[in-house]
């Protein structure tokens, strides 16, 4: 048995947020300085350049890169082997807290969905825990804006349908978010599972690296197609027109019912502030 | 690139045409999905907006809290298209500009059509570079709100495109 305190995973989620306030992950910095070097449109090429420059004045002045500074959403793969001393959850919510009181964030929180009442904190935190072989905890989180959220979808499709059928209605999708998601957006695409399963690997499938695909080969080539088919839309740079409309498209899969067919789609901004650490 | 100043006139407002970059200084007010509830419970009450509507530019736009000594924290646009609903009556009282991302309702255009004003959009994410162009800020009304209050920003050179101007054109029409 390892032990790993309450006390650390508080320190370790606090830093996290801190960090992606105000840095965006290398990853996504060079894709939209190469977005910036290909667009072609006059409009798109401006707003691709604001989006480079506000990565610098961010991280030199610890000015948030978006003033939606996000709900705290993360994935939490704790080894069998590691006993947790302390309360986890609130450890979890006393990080988010003390990180967006001391970062000057924005807390975007409601308590209440009907009664809609600023929780004050920007807490709670989604937190979604699976329990894996090891003896390490690794935590993923990211801060999910909520208008590129408010832009995803999920559709229950008959299981006889395509991949064709599948990437309509990705496009139709991203055609609908247009320039609300603030493009150019990442793409996260959950196939399978059940309704609550396939939105879940959908945001997960956040995380993979700008650049790299799925496992599977057919669901790799879906990946490159739909990415394409995307930036052909025109949609461009903040919805003005180009052909740098998203920046990566993410699928998982998960088996699923002889009867279903669920796909979720999860839209991310280019505010794609996220980060991995193992404890 | 055109320079604006707010308070905005029917003149200015007749040299903006849908895909012009433009830089804007003056006054804006911010304003979100709670303040517009407000505003409009006021409207229905006969009662006075917090602001002098004429000749406004309404920022939609919720920032984050500003570090000591500064004026402003982060502060960019959010989807206009969430407080549609709302802005035809402010734009009957006065209100010249709206400020935000994303496209607008048909009904939307129709006001900005028949009060010679403007819907402006802004680089959305892109808030710290935007927030180099406050120079001051204080909330003005709904404090209780946080970060939904209404400030009064003072810009100097802050950069927008013309999305929809006074004579219905619209940029996001054209492009999709
Ligand atoms: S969608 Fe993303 S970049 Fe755009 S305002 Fe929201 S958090 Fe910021």
């Amino acid at each position: 048995m390892r032990k790993i305190s309450a006390e650390k995973i508080k320190e370790t989620i606090e830093s996290i947020i801190l960090e992606v306030a105000f840095n965006l992950p290398e990853d996504v910095c060079a894709a939209l300085e190469s977005a910036h070097k290909k667009e072609a449109s006059k409009l798109g090429k401006s707003i691709l350049k604001d989006l480079v420059d506000n990565i610098k004045v961010a991280k030199d002045e610890k000015l948030p890169l978006c003033q939606d500074t996000g709900f705290v959403v993360i994935f939490m793969e704790i080894g069998q082997e590691v006993q947790i001393e302390g309360d986890l959850h609130k450890a979890i919510n006393e990080a988010v807290a003390k990180a967006y009181q001391e970062g000057y964030l924005r807390k975007s929180i409601v308590s209440d969905p009907i009664q809609r009442k600023n929780s004050g904190d920007n807490t709670p935190a989604i937190v979604y825990t699976e329990i894996v072989p090891g003896d390490k905890i690794k935590i993923k989180l990211l801060t999910k804006g909520g208008g590129a959220e408010n832009c995803s979808a999920i559709r229950m499709f008959n299981p006889t349908v395509g991949a064709e059928e599948i990437e309509k209605f990705v496009i139709e999708t991203v055609k609908n978010a247009g320039p609300n998601a603030c493009p150019p957006i990442i793409v996260g695409i959950g196939i399978g599972g059940t309704f609550d399963k396939a939105a879940q690997i959908a945001k997960k499938s956040l995380f993979r690296k700008i650049g790299t695909h799925n496992s599977k080969p057919h669901i790799a080539k879906m990946e490159e197609s739909l990415l394409g088919k995307i930036n052909k839309t025109g949609i461009g740079p903040g919805g003005l027109g180009g052909k740098i409309t998203a920046l990566a498209v993410n699928t998982e899969t998960f088996p699923c019912h002889i009867a279903s067919l669920p796909v979720a789609v999860n839209i991310e901004c280019h505010s794609h502030r996220h980060k991995e650490v193992t404890i | 690139m055109k320079k604006i100043t707010a308070p905005l006139t029917d003149k200015d407002m007749q040299g903006l045409h849908a895909g012009d970059q433009i830089v804007i200084s003056g006054i804006l007010y911010t304003a979100r999905d709670a303040a517009h509830k407000k505003m409009a419970e006021l409207i229905k009450g006969k009662k006075p907006l917090p602001f002098n509507a004429k000749g406004s530019i309404i920022f939609y736009a919720g920032p984050t809290p500003a570090r000591p000594g500064k004026p402003i924290g982060a502060i960019g646009p959010t989807t206009a298209k969430r407080m549609d609903s709302f802005a035809p009556q402010l734009y009957a009282k006065g209100v010249k500009a709206t400020l935000g991302k994303g496209a607008r309702s048909k009904e939307v255009k129709a006001a900005i059509k028949k009060y010679r004003a403007a819907y402006f959009v802004a680089t959305g994410g892109a808030a710290a570079l935007l927030a180099k162009k406050v120079k001051t800020a204080k909330v003005i009304a709904y404090p209780e709100l946080g970060t939904e209050a209404i400030y009064q920003i003072e810009v100097k050179d802050f950069p927008a495109i013309v999305a929809i101007d006074s004579k219905g054109g619209d940029i996001f029409n054209e492009k999709l």
